[in-house]
């Protein structure tokens, strides 16, 4: 330690070696955090359900989902990605997921919301299967932190079934 | 910096750079707020490197004292011992 270029390349280094270690701790006492997320989503309307030409169903519904995600917050955490998928099994996949809509929660406050909204990506089936097919609505979501681990979880929300004839 | 001042230096920088990242984290923890911890840990690091980066006097209060040039000329200096031939070796 006998000139400034060493003392100073000692203090830096040290320091940042203390500062991996603290956002090390930060991301563990995510653990601590204890969770009661809530979500609700009804199917307000199903807009129209056709069979694209010579090829698969198509279906356009109307949802409106309602959510307290606020617990998931802790003070690492950066942002809140959500989002909806519909799960049914066909003859042809034993599971089929599709995405019909996500968000992005920047904070605590806009975590508890409800929103009236039609699909924001195209629910097409690999196949002709949808007619009276039962199917789930699962909210995803993946708690993205400012230093650490990523949690990811979701609820399943049952007993919902498309029409059994095209319109 | 004399010796005394650098182990003291070294000693004051570990420990005020190990309280700072304490007091940061438990402040950001209670505060839930992780930009308070980033805060409080910097000021801390620039604090410690204040005081313990530059040349100050108080680390300069036990100076070794080197021999007089004068003192030095009265004792003869170590005889050159007779170096070995070396092989060309490669490098």
């Amino acid at each position: 330690m006998h000139s400034f270029g060493y003392r100073l390349n000692g203090l830096l280094t040290f320091s940042v070696t203390i500062l991996a270690i603290m956002c090390a701790i930060a991301s563990l006492s995510d653990n601590l955090n204890s969770r009661s997320p809530s979500a609700e989503i009804q199917v307000m309307n199903i807009n129209w359900f056709q069979k694209q030409p010579q090829a698969n169903d198509e279906v356009s519904l109307t949802m409106n989902i309602s959510a307290d995600l606020q617990s998931l917050f802790t003070w690492n955490t950066k942002q809140l990605f959500i989002f909806v998928a519909a799960e049914y099994d066909t003859p042809k996949n034993s599971l089929n997921q599709v995405s019909l809509w996500d968000a992005i929660i920047p904070a605590k406050v806009h975590a508890k919301f409800w929103i009236h909204t039609s699909n924001k990506y195209r629910f097409v089936d690999q196949g002709k299967y949808l007619r009276g097919k039962k199917f789930n609505l699962t909210l995803h979501w993946h708690v993205m932190p400012k230093t650490g681990k990523m949690f990811a979880d979701k609820i399943v929300l049952t007993g919902y079934s498309f029409p059994e004839e095209y319109r | 910096m004399d010796w005394q001042g650098q182990n003291l230096v070294e000693q004051i920088m570990q420990i005020m750079l190990l309280v700072f990242a304490v007091i940061a984290f438990v402040a950001g923890y209670v505060l839930g707020s992780f930009q308070m911890m980033m805060i409080v840990y910097a000021g801390g690091v620039t604090l410690t490197a204040l005081i313990t980066v530059p040349n100050w006097p108080l680390f300069n209060r036990h100076p070794l004292n080197w021999l007089d040039p004068s003192e030095a000329e009265k004792h003869s200096k170590p005889q050159v011992a007779v170096s070995l031939k070396k092989k060309g070796t490669k490098k």
